[in-house]
């Protein structure tokens, strides 16, 4: 577990420091047209192969799900948009009317100047939110469908088979997960008030696993590496934490026992921030982890085309290794999903069980 | 960073379908899915119970029954002990009884054999008187054919007779 860690913090780091070279690289050319705001911009990346515009189009929310290109072209669904502005309401039209970004529509544009984000802007400079069913949101509901259907079906077979027979099929495979679940994250880190918090510690594994895994497919969208999605889960989980906290967590938070007070000015603000930090390191962990995976994936595969845009032979002599260490990172990735999941699940039960801990004699403070 | 900024919509979309699919499969998945897990866990865990139990009590019916042979065993070993006993006694009742029955056969044998034996010399000794008497009775006729011997005789029968 410590090396992976350690493996993922590198990749953060390489992948961040490529990330900001390119939009360095960028920013030079890109700033004079500010002012002109959408529109052109595709005129000078044909001369070569711009990697960080390939990965950055791959992870980042999008209001259309592309597929692939044909001659340039690209082939996509456009997935509906749906604007609030403060003075002109809510509306809602398809992603097409913006002709992949060429066009406004209705005083809305898509706002190039952000390179990692897909960002709506009106041009009457209005601060408006940005409902639309993303690529994001569209994957997140095939989860939420696969989930539902998966577990209820699952559910069914419990109900219709009868408690002491043998489970079969796909309930074989969900048991031992949810078992696993239930004996080693909610038994341990819970106590005996374990059960009431199951419900929430599955749905939070598996929404993440799914999500992971849906993200890992080819065309799939980046959900579980947009900060909005995990910083959601985490706020979830903290809400959870702060409504069922006791009176013994708030006495020993703010006035610890066995502490002389000139410690306490200083102990007391640190256990405050640690009650924020806690739920921001569950929404960094997640989002950073799936990120750094989605971009090591492409980045390795862009090589293939960056060697080749500088010398053929070179890229085709690549492939080869580009493709086994892509390889091996899918295998990796795979195995992130599930390890990502199950450790936000981990430490959801670790902060709950912290916030509902009993009192009893004998106990160190933490 | 627009990385690291989270997008509204984003955000409130994921809550929404967090929080549904959350409530939906509590109630229609999680919910019953545990609720049998735990069943059948108290299932097996009454069913061990029920089975060690068993164990127990057949162990405990054996114990019995082996009691129960030992003590038959016993029994049988007793009752063959008292019945060689009986044999012995009868035996030897029988043979002292034989023994008593041919110990009188042998004494009346005895006695009899007396008896004939003393009946048997009497007649001998009657025969032998009557030959002797019948000898003396030729001897006198002889003796006394004349006279002279008939009175001297008679002369020393009155001498026995005097001396008596």
């Amino acid at each position: 577990m410590v090396v992976k860690r350690l493996f993922s913090l590198l990749v953060l780091i390489l992948t961040l420091s490529v990330s900001a070279i390119s939009v360095y690289a960028q920013h030079g050319p890109e700033g004079h047209e500010t002012t002109t705001g959408h529109g052109h911009e595709a005129t000078e990346e044909k001369k070569g192969f711009n990697a960080s515009e390939v990965i950055f189009g791959h992870i980042r929310d999008s209001h259309y799900w592309h597929l692939f290109d044909i001659n340039g072209h690209p082939v996509s669904l456009s997935l509906p948009v749906i604007i609030y502005h403060p003075e002109k309401g809510l509306e809602m039209f398809s992603a097409s009317k913006f002709h992949h970004g060429h066009e406004s529509y209705n005083g809305y544009y898509i706002d190039h100047n952000v390179k990692m984000k897909e960002k709506i802007a009106s041009e009457d400079g209005a601060a408006i939110k940005d409902f639309s069913i993303t690529k994001n949101v569209v994957s997140m509901f095939l989860s939420v469908i696969i989930l539902l259907v998966l577990m209820i079906n699952v559910a069914k077979k419990y109900k219709k088979n009868g408690v002491m027979k043998a489970p079969s099929g796909f309930q074989n495979a969900l048991e031992p997960v949810i078992t696993f679940i239930r004996d080693e994250v909610a038994k341990p880190n819970l106590g005996s008030k374990y059960m009431a918090y199951m419900p929430l510690l599955l749905t939070v594994f598996f929404f993440i696993w799914v999500n992971n895994l849906l993200g890992l497919l080819p065309g799939g969208a980046n959900f579980t590496g947009n900060i909005a999605v995990t910083a959601c889960l985490a706020a979830i989980s903290f809400i959870v934490m702060m409504a069922k906290s006791n009176k013994h967590y708030w006495s020993h938070l703010l006035n610890p026992p066995g502490v002389p007070l000139g410690i306490k000015f200083l102990l007391v603000p640190i256990e405050i921030m640690s009650m924020f930090i806690k739920p921001m390191a569950l929404c960094i962990r997640l989002f950073a982890n799936m990120l750094a995976g989605h971009i090591v994936i492409l980045s390795v595969i862009s090589m293939i085309f960056i060697f080749a845009a500088l010398n053929q032979v070179a890229g085709i002599v690549f492939v080869p290794f580009s493709l086994a260490f892509s390889v091996f990172m899918f295998s990796l990735e795979l195995l992130v999903a599930a390890i990502q999941a199950f450790i936000f699940a981990n430490l959801t039960a670790v902060f709950i069980g912290q916030a509902i801990e009993e009192p009893h004699h004998g106990e160190h403070a933490h | 960073m627009d990385l690291l900024t989270p997008e509204l919509g984003l955000f409130f979309w994921t809550t929404i379908a967090f929080l549904s699919v959350f409530f939906l499969l509590r109630k229609f998945a999680w919910g019953p899915i545990l609720k049998a897990l735990s069943e059948r866990e108290t299932g097996i865990a009454d069913s061990i119970a029920t089975a060690e139990r068993l164990k127990k009590e057949m162990a405990q019916m054996q114990n019995e029954n082996e009691q129960l042979m030992a003590k038959a065993r016993e029994e049988r070993t007793a009752m063959l002990r008292e019945a060689r006993i009986e044999q012995e006694r009868i035996i030897n009742k029988a043979k002292e009884d034989t023994k008593a029955i041919t110990d009188k056969m042998l004494v009346d044998a005895r006695q009899q054999i007396e008896q004939q034996k003393m009946a048997a010399l009497t007649e001998v000794k009657n025969q032998i008187g009557n030959l002797a008497v019948e000898v003396a009775e030729k001897v006198l006729r002889k003796e006394l054919a004349g006279a002279e011997s008939q009175n001297a005789y008679a002369h020393t029968l009155v001498e026995d007779i005097k001396l008596n």
